[in-house]
């Protein structure tokens, strides 16, 4: 964390992009913090699934933890798409494994001069062109499958002739905006939940810095409390890759299915 | 200063909107738990219902949290 201007801690510094190797001008590609923390989730779900991939006929522990992870995804798509989302298993536990590792990853409670946990998940770009692309695939199927009659989702059944336009209006307005607040949901939900573990930082050393007897009122409820937040976050991480998932996975059953 | 104190006042109204969703996101859990309660056996089979609508609910709260951000940060 960064000193600001004003003497204070500032929050907001852990989500800086900071180039490694090439500069971040228009029209450049850098090689960024951002990627480091992309290949380190890569190269851990990468270990993660070939540590349990090995098809062993008695499943050792690690073999069932990955099993258990996909018999999961496995699960949610066939009870919410039927038969026929067995196909997309592949793309939903890939965007819930990485939203899952980047989560935990940019958890981590470690930090070094110059070198700090970065969330992947924590900026709108990244989590923008996964909501894009489950909504490329929700527009690719609707229109593969049911060419124009894609458009009946937008008037559920029985509605009466003279509210059709109102509600395909509203329907419409709901259906593009799904993209953004899937987006929106992850992007700040992390960057929420660590702005508020570094303010209870600040406080503690803010607290210590000030003295003794303010150090005992303010640092230890505040490092108490952030031992607390620490846990929830883990549990918003876990709940965040799940949403985006289970959202995922009800808008590409709209498109496979209709209503 | 005027400017400045209106946005720290505006960022300070916009987490009313964080707290009205915790009350949503409380009644959706409390909802649910009273309903797990009366019948356990069919509990399991909400949970993915539990957690659209916590999704839903939530994201407002969070809309709520950017606005504030905007306003401080911005």
């Amino acid at each position: 964390m960064a000193e600001a201007e004003g003497g204070g801690i500032d929050p907001m510094s852990q989500f800086k992009i900071e180039p490694i190797a090439g500069t971040l001008e228009q029209g450049q590609i850098a090689f960024t913090n951002s990627s480091i923390w992309m290949l380190l989730t890569l190269a851990l779900v990468w270990l993660f699934m070939i540590g349990g991939m090995k098809r062993e006929l008695v499943p050792g522990r690690w073999q069932l933890a990955v099993e258990s992870v996909t018999g999961f995804i496995d699960n949610m798509l066939t009870s919410n798409i039927g038969p026929a989302g067995k196909k997309y298993v592949p793309y939903i536990f890939t965007i819930f494994i990485f939203i899952l590792f980047a989560n935990l990853l940019g958890l981590l409670p470690i930090g070094f001069t110059g070198i700090h946990p970065f969330t992947v998940t924590s900026h709108i770009l990244i989590t923008g062109v996964m909501a894009v692309m489950s909504f490329s695939i929700v527009l690719a199927v609707g229109f593969w499958k049911h060419k124009l009659k894609f458009f009946t989702l937008f008037v559920p059944h029985g509605t009466p002739l003279p509210m059709v336009p109102l509600l395909f209006v509203i329907e419409l307005v709901s259906f593009m905006v799904r993209p953004f607040s899937l987006a929106l949901r992850l992007f700040i939900a992390m960057t929420a939940g660590h702005v508020l573990l570094k303010v209870f930082a600040s406080f503690v050393i803010s607290g210590i810095n000030a003295g003794p007897e303010i150090g005992l009122l303010v640092a230890v409820p505040s490092f108490l409390l952030m031992l607390f937040v620490s846990a929830l976050e883990l549990l918003i991480c876990a709940i965040q890759a799940y949403v985006f998932a289970l959202l995922s996975a009800l808008y590409i059953n709209d498109a496979e299915n209709l209503h | 200063m005027e400017v400045e104190a209106a946005r720290l006042i505006g960022a300070g109204l916009a987490a009313i909107g964080a707290g009205a969703a915790a009350a949503g996101v409380g009644y959706i859990w409390g909802s649910f738990l009273q309903g797990a309660l009366r019948n356990p056996e069919a509990a399991d089979g909400e949970q993915a219902r539990l957690y659209i609508g916590f999704a839903v609910t939530e994201l407002l709260g969070l809309i709520a949290a950017v606005i504030g951000f905007i306003l401080l940060f911005g």
